[in-house]
């Protein structure tokens, strides 16, 4: 089973709610793996600190001009969609940042004059904490896309992680293209939202997504006790479960300041990350 | 005219509120824009009116004529984003289209044309203050290419200009990607919103790489900062370290979220420690921003 733990605002708490539910599961159940999908600014790994055992660079192929094959026809120029080659009076320039990995002009030019190479765009590491796997994709800064780390990243736990095992992806911010690649092909979708009017609206957002993709979605709201009422009306109103409600304390604030895992000082919380867990495990038995 | 950029590569750091309470001290004499495109929500404290509205397109989809096509199969063999299903005839997936229009060029019958897309909604508003913002909405699955945050600040740059007004601030986007660099792109000072949290210090050490190769003057705020002193002063460290000016601290303060929950600006809420603190941080920071580089 696949999960992905979202949310439309940033720093609602989905790597809080991602790191806490894949340590707690973990402790009973060791077929469980943990992939941060926020590439741009992952942070699981500063609460999983676990044992690195694997580790490689990500690629993403660019194409390369072949000036002695070239016979400056700018087809390549001409089939580009994204402006990332372009031709000058007696050279072609390939402008990696704006180039989408298509192929196009690579596949397309008669004289096999830009061939794709890889080029480094971030890394992926590999943990072992106690029973949890944790698999981390990081882009390179200066990168600017997100997309294709997170879908090499996805592959990479297919491809490693036999397909009993329990897949929890903490995905991106947002409601744009790194938060639909990460979230795609989930069987299901947590959302986590603050209960207030920021909470509340990106919620909103992040629903129509889900909506859209046609996806399985729950809502966790953290930081309960804050703010109004207002989210629980309208999950309420939209009949969208909300599985748990996990209470705001400056206590949680500074252990997560700190870097440790809110459930193993706070019994309040792991009441709450119980209740996602067992949520899940129904789910797998139905599955 | 001076342009501002308040960003935080991490999110919920106090960004936003403290954004918008600069909006609100400084009334009328700035232009606001929003860049965070993606989760916009300035607008829910400074309550601009929406009276200008215009669609934004930038980005194109495939689409198949089905009139046309002899599946052929073509399209789905060159595919690189997996958009191309088949069942019974070839179909586009439009959430995972890229838009590359490689299928359209090879396509043997020419069954393929790229349609413009609605990527989502510019708005102009005069805001409660009666300041001019200029704001966005991306639509769901839309490219976050930074091509609609490009508009709104030369949007926001254009009025500026005719308007005379002397500073442009910018709520900029989360993350290190083309969002952000399009919030970036032509600032004149930078406001890093940081929070003394292990994930607050690792993001705010990755977008200050990324706001490090624009060579643009920084300054940071830590809010938040009483929550771990062993973490702020890290930051503050690290501030030194990498020539960043410490602008000032802010405590962790529930009123951030009590006022936001009334749709205020912190500075209306409460007219106490708080508020002296975002009032002097703002005149310092236009005066940082007057100076040349």
């Amino acid at each position: 089973m696949k999960i992905s733990i979202a949310s439309g605002k940033g720093g609602t708490g989905k790597t809080t709610l991602a790191t806490n539910l894949s340590a707690f599961i973990a402790e009973k159940n060791s077929n469980i793996v943990l992939t941060d999908l926020d590439v741009e600014e992952p942070n699981s790994g500063l609460f999983i600190r676990g044992e690195l055992t694997h580790s490689q660079d990500m690629y993403k192929m660019i194409p390369e001009w072949d000036k002695d094959k070239c016979v400056l026809c700018r087809n390549c120029q001409n089939v580009c969609k994204f402006n990332a080659v372009i031709m000058m009076i007696d050279e072609v320039i390939v402008f990696d940042k704006l180039c989408h990995s298509c192929y196009a002009c690579s596949e397309l030019c008669p004289q096999n004059a830009l061939p794709m190479q890889p080029r480094k765009m971030g890394e992926l590491k590999r943990f072992k904490y106690k029973n949890l796997h944790f698999v981390e994709g990081k882009l390179n800064i200066g990168q600017e896309q997100a997309v294709p780390l997170i879908a090499q990243t996805l592959d990479y736990v297919d491809n490693n992680f036999p397909e009993n095992h329990l897949k929890i992806y903490d995905a991106p911010p947002g409601t744009s293209c790194p938060v639909i690649e990460a979230t795609k092909d989930s069987d299901l979708i947590i959302l986590i939202t603050e209960p207030t009017p920021f909470g509340l609206h990106d919620l909103k957002l992040s629903v129509d997504t889900m909506r859209k993709l046609e996806k399985e979605f729950i809502v966790v709201i953290n930081r309960h006790g804050i703010g109004n009422a207002n989210v629980e009306k309208y999950c309420k109103k939209e009949k969208i479960p909300v599985v748990a409600s996990i209470p705001n304390s400056k206590k949680a604030a500074q252990a997560y300041s700190h870097g440790n895992l809110l459930y193993k000082v706070i019994p309040e919380i792991k009441t709450e990350i119980k209740k996602v867990a067992d949520y899940i495990e129904t789910k797998m038995v139905k599955m | 005219m001076k342009e501002i950029v308040v960003i935080s590569g991490k999110g919920g750091t106090g960004k936003t509120s403290i954004t918008a309470s600069f909006a609100y001290l400084a009334k009328g004499d700035i232009i606001v824009a929003d860049c965070d495109v993606d989760a916009a929500d300035m607008h829910l404290l400074l309550k601009p009116d929406f009276a200008h509205q215009e669609n934004f397109y930038s980005s194109e989809i495939a689409l198949i004529n089905q009139d046309i096509c002899t599946k052929c199969g073509e399209c789905k063999k060159i595919c690189r984003f997996d958009a191309i299903c088949f069942d019974k005839q070839y179909k586009v997936k439009p959430l995972a289209c890229e838009g590359c229009g490689y299928c359209a060029n090879i396509c043997p019958v020419d069954a393929i044309t790229m349609e413009k897309q609605n990527d989502g909604d510019l708005f102009i508003s005069t805001t409660k203050v009666k300041s001019t913002m200029v704001h966005a909405s991306l639509n769901i699955g839309a490219e976050n290419s930074g091509k609609l945050v490009a508009k709104v600040k030369s949007t926001a740059k254009e009025i500026a200009k005719k308007d005379k007004k002397e500073f442009v601030l910018v709520d900029g986007s989360p993350g290190i990607g083309c969002p952000v660099v399009s919030s970036l792109s032509g600032a004149d000072y930078v406001v890093l919103v940081a929070e003394p949290t292990v994930a607050g210090i690792h993001d705010l050490k990755r977008v200050h790489q990324v706001v490090k190769n624009f060579n643009i003057k920084s300054g940071c705020i830590i809010n938040k900062a009483d929550l771990n002193k062993e973490k702020s002063q890290a930051i503050k460290q690290f501030l030194q370290k990498e020539d960043i000016l410490h602008i000032t601290d802010i405590p962790y303060d529930e009123n951030f979220t009590k006022s936001m929950t009334e749709g205020k600006t912190i500075v209306e809420y409460e007219d106490k420690a708080l508020s002296s603190t975002i009032k002097s941080s703002w005149n310092k920071i236009t005066q940082l921003a007057k100076i040349k580089k």
